[in-house]
């Protein structure tokens, strides 16, 4: 077991973990922040995508152990005081998701985008990592449209 | 029943409402099946035969059963007591020879994936580490992967209950008018189909998780299911063998199953059996792999098509022989899909007087096949819409007239299509759909700058899919045992309280996986009630303590679940007028329904709202003589028949002349669904449909080798479509009611599934007319379309 000690939305973690223990078991497992999901094993889904010191990373393919020292963020921790991210308050405008599980990810991965103002083009490029099975992508692409330029 | 209808406020039935059920969504505290925890649960792996087809000879767990973190280890012989799970929907009027998964197979695999051995144990990670020390004397079998080889003699058998691998041998039709009107017609097209097998892919892959409890002798079963209910009664009835009060079925949320999850699964089963054995709480949850190889795929027909037409493009018949692999074992309701879901749409929107089809259900050493969004009517309109343009490819006609001149008219409705076993189209204004579709793209145009690009060697095509599909599943009476074959009922059930604080809870026999049903019902109970939407509360997903209800698939939801509820409300606004005119000390007749409770006509201030009509009915102390206390009602609404949404899909695709690739350039939907309740989430359905179409037509194919191993196994390989390989959708619609429901809702979850896949195929092998290439099948990759376009210019 590997002791690690890491930031996860605000709060300080210290703990010890298997070395080939995944940041997003770690996350789900030990944390209990569920919010991230799992939805392929193979890097291509980015359902786990999460902030990794204020980058967007697929939480599947970083060891906790390459997370000792880094600040996280996950779904669970992108609110902030109660107020909805801008990006969160899109996609449920422009209703850019259906079930719900690629969610998280996808709009970790979209804040990851957000800060200039973007052509479609741009945006469906910036989700190459991201796949969503119900939506079609159209309403996603609007949500995170509008919250750039908002 | 009929329900006498209490007068309604327009307003939020139409709306676009934001979602009710998307705070927990979008900020991560909604609950999936992997998120559940139980205290003292123990994880569960499974061991899946490397073998398509092979005998199990020996299983030696005693390794694994030693290995760290391990509670023990099960292998099929441990479950023999349970019978095979049942296969509820068998092709009607034939026989059909059964062969179905085991909660883990004993004795021999016919597919590879299929669970030979489970273990239970302290962490997933144990459980997994400990699946490699299982030893298993497997003996490898031959193997048949391809539908067409699978029926020829000499074949591998794979069931000794099917001879020749034959599921079932099932017609609908009339085979002699039919080859008597091929044999006069001006013309007869004939092409093989393939409508390639696909692998649904929900992001949410399947799990299930149990208790048990020996003093009660009960099971609680946590499933990925678009149906618990019915989940019950399959595990209780025909697998345990228990009353029905003895499992009580939990779905959490789920992250979409586009039909994968209305099946019972072996490891459904085995959850609640180890959960016995072990006594305590087991969960597994499936990883990708294991979804894609053990999770049930879709499509995979086979398809000998003919059609008849006269010179000026009346199609006078159409026959088609179908074949269609169904894998290794059946999974709950696979023969009912390539049959009663397929055979009876094949006039699709069309006048055709003779039709005929034949449809061999085949088992083959694949992953169980069974309905996949829009199940069996996308593989009938591929059929229908590639006919049409073949029809009119040999004519050299315009594929849009070919479509006119067969249109059923407008005024032709209710229409009986004659291979519907007695069900009618509902109402229908195909050519309106048409003709906006045709607005939108552009079509004289295009045609004009098609002959120009074409001048200059590039290859732009347009291609349409005028389909129409069969919703709202279904009256009992047609659907069941008496009519074709699905073995129970197929209404719907909806319960309405409105408790003594004016807050409504409604529970739904439907299943959320995504549709936005939560949404879709408070608008109808908010508008019924005049209520406000916060004020309404939807359940649904828990076999205790909800109505029975036949759950959500076939786009059933809004033209059965909804109905259900809105009648409910009628009885709730019946009994509510009844306890007002008590209050009020008027008369029931004096009374009008304000929009938010009843008044006395002529005098609004002597007015009782909703909330105080609710109040006094819970509270009971002054009512009605003999009226019982409370607002709450339950209906089973049967539908009296199906729906028909129909639409006009338009693909323009460019073809580089270089490398094959096809660039989808727009895509244009007219849809017609009926009443629209949530126009937002309406158009989401689409939306999404439409990409899962288009993906088939493009760019999905699950690939077994000739071992049957499964080449697409997972997310790497098979190609689920990102964002950047779409335009934006074009989306639009016509508003035809039907005249079935009070809602006048037909049903929007699969239409773009249905739709889409033959307007790109029809759009690619228009842009390759001047390479006199008539078809081409999926997925139309750039190496298959390149290879294509080789062959025609040597």
């Amino acid at each position: 077991m590997i002791p690690i000690a890491l930031t996860v939305n605000g709060v300080r973690r210290e703990t010890e973990v298997e070395p080939r223990t995944l940041l997003v078991d770690y996350l789900r497992d030990t944390l209990g922040l569920t919010g991230t999901k799992i939805g392929c094993d193979t890097s291509v889904c980015g359902s786990c995508t999460i902030h990794l010191d204020g980058l967007a990373v697929k939480s599947c393919t970083v060891l906790a152990v390459q997370a000792d020292g880094c600040e996280v963020t996950t779904i669970e921790g992108l609110a902030q005081d109660g107020e909805l991210h801008p990006l969160q308050e899109a996609f449920w405008e422009r209703h850019a998701l259906q079930c719900g599980f690629c969610t998280p990810g996808m709009i970790m991965a979209g804040v990851d985008l957000l800060g200039e103002e973007l052509t479609d083009e741009e945006i469906r490029h910036g989700l190459e990592g991201n796949v969503c099975r119900c939506t079609g992508y159209q309403h996603i692409v609007e949500a995170i449209h509008e919250a750039a330029v908002s | 029943m009929a329900t006498q209808v209490e007068e309604r406020t327009e307003g939020l039935i139409g709306a676009r409402m934001k979602r009710v059920e998307d705070p927990g969504m979008i900020t991560g505290t909604a609950k999936y099946i992997d998120d559940l925890k139980l205290a003292g649960m123990a994880h569960v792996a499974i061991l899946r035969s490397p073998y398509a087809h092979a005998r199990i000879k020996s299983i030696d767990t005693a390794k694994a059963a030693a290995a760290p973190g391990v509670v023990a280890v099960y292998t099929g012989k441990d479950f023999e007591h349970l019978p095979p799970l049942p296969c509820a929907w068998q092709a009607a009027g034939v026989e059909n020879f059964v062969a179905t998964p085991r909660a883990l197979e004993i004795d021999r695999v016919t597919f590879t994936g299929a669970g030979v051995a489970a273990v239970v144990a302290e962490t997933k990670v144990a459980a997994e580490d400990a699946l490699a020390l299982i030893e298993v004397g497997w003996e490898p079998l031959e193997v048949v992967v391809d539908v067409e080889e699978a029926i020829k003699e000499g074949a591998p058998q794979l069931h000794e209950v099917a001879d020749g691998n034959i599921v079932m041998d099932w017609h609908c039709g009339d085979a002699d008018a039919t080859e008597k009107a091929l044999s006069e017609a001006d013309v007869v097209v004939e092409q093989r189909l393939v409508n390639q097998r696909l692998v649904p892919t929900p992001m949410d892959v399947r799990g299930a998780a149990a208790t048990y409890d020996p003093g009660t002798g009960e099971y609680t079963v946590w499933m990925t299911s678009q149906c618990p209910h019915i989940m019950r009664l399959l595990m209780t009835a025909f697998v345990f063998g228990i009353p029905e009060t003895k499992i009580r079925c939990v779905t959490p949320r789920i992250g979409g199953g586009f039909g994968t999850k209305i099946y019972l699964y072996p490891e459904y089963v085995l959850m609640a059996a180890l959960a016995e054995k072990v006594g305590r709480p087991v969960k597994w949850v499936e990883s990708r792999r294991e979804n894609y190889v053990a999770t049930t795929h879709g499509r995979d027909h086979v398809t000998y098509l003919r059609v008849g037409a006269n010179r000026d493009g009346t199609i006078t018949a159409l026959d088609a022989k179908t074949y269609a692999n169904l894998g290794g074992v059946l999974s709950t309701i696979a023969p009912g899909i390539p049959t009663t879901l397929y055979g009876r749409m094949l006039s699709g929107s069309y006048r055709i007087p003779n039709i005929h089809c034949q449809v061999q259900g085949v088992y083959t050493n694949t992953g169980m096949v069974d309905a996949y969004r829009g199940a069996g009517r996308p593989e009938a309109t591929y059929v229908v819409e590639r006919a049409i343009d073949l029809v009119a490819s040999e004519l050299e006609l315009d594929p849009v007239e070919v479509r006119r001149k067969n249109f059923i008219p407008p005024d032709a409705f209710p229409y009986d299509p004659g291979i519907l076993n007695g069900l009618k189209y509902d109402t229908g204004d195909y050519d309106k759909a048409l003709k906006r579709a045709l607005e939108i793209v552009g079509y004289d145009d295009f045609r004009l700058e098609q002959q120009t690009a074409r001048a200059e060697g590039r290859y732009i095509g347009i291609g349409f899919s005028t389909y129409v599909e069969i919703c709202g599943a279904a009256p009992s009476a047609w659907i069941g045992a008496t009519g074709e074959g699905w073995g129970a009922a197929m209404w719907e059930s909806a319960n309405v309280r409105v408790h003594l604080t004016g807050k409504v809870v409604v529970t739904t026999g439907s299943m959320n996986q995504g549709q936005g049903h939560e949404t879709t019902v408070t608008q109808v109970v908010a508008e019924e009630l005049g209520v406000a939407p916060e004020d309404v509360t939807v359940q649904f997903g828990d076999t205790q303590g909800q109505p029975f209800g036949y759950g959500t698939y076939a786009s059933r939801s809004a033209a059965v679940g909804a109905v259900a509820v809105y009648h409910a409300l009628q009885r709730i606004k019946h009994k509510a007028r009844r306890v007002a005119a008590h209050m009020l000390e008027a008369s029931e007749d004096d009374l009008e329904w304000t929009g938010s409770g009843f008044a006395v006509k002529g005098a609004p201030d002597r007015a009782k709202t909703i909330q105080e009509i609710a109040g006094a009915a819970a509270l009971g102390y002054d009512l009605p003589e003999g009226e019982e206390p409370y607002l709450d009602d339950t209906y089973y609404y049967d539908p009296p028949s199906c729906t028909f949404p129909f639409g006009t899909h338009v693909a323009v695709v460019e073809i580089d002349a270089e490398t094959g690739e096809v660039k989808l350039e727009r895509y244009v939907a007219v849809d017609d669904v009926g009443k629209v309740i949530n126009p937002m989430i309406v158009d989401g359905q689409v939306q999404g449909g439409i990409t899962q179409g288009i993906a088939q037509a493009l760019w999905e194919g699950a690939a077994y080798n000739e071992d049957g191993q499964l080449l697409t196994s997972s997310m790497m390989e098979y190609a689920v479509p990102k964002a950047e390989f779409l335009p934006k959708l074009e989306v639009d619609r016509t508003e035809t009611p039907t005249d079935l429901n009070p809602l006048g809702v037909k049903g929007a979850g699969e239409t773009g599934t249905i739709a889409s896949t033959p307007a790109v195929v029809n759009a690619v092998v228009d842009a390759l007319a001047p390479l006199r290439i008539t078809h081409l099948d999926m997925p139309l990759t750039p190496e298959r379309v390149w290879r294509a376009m080789q062959a025609a210019k040597d």
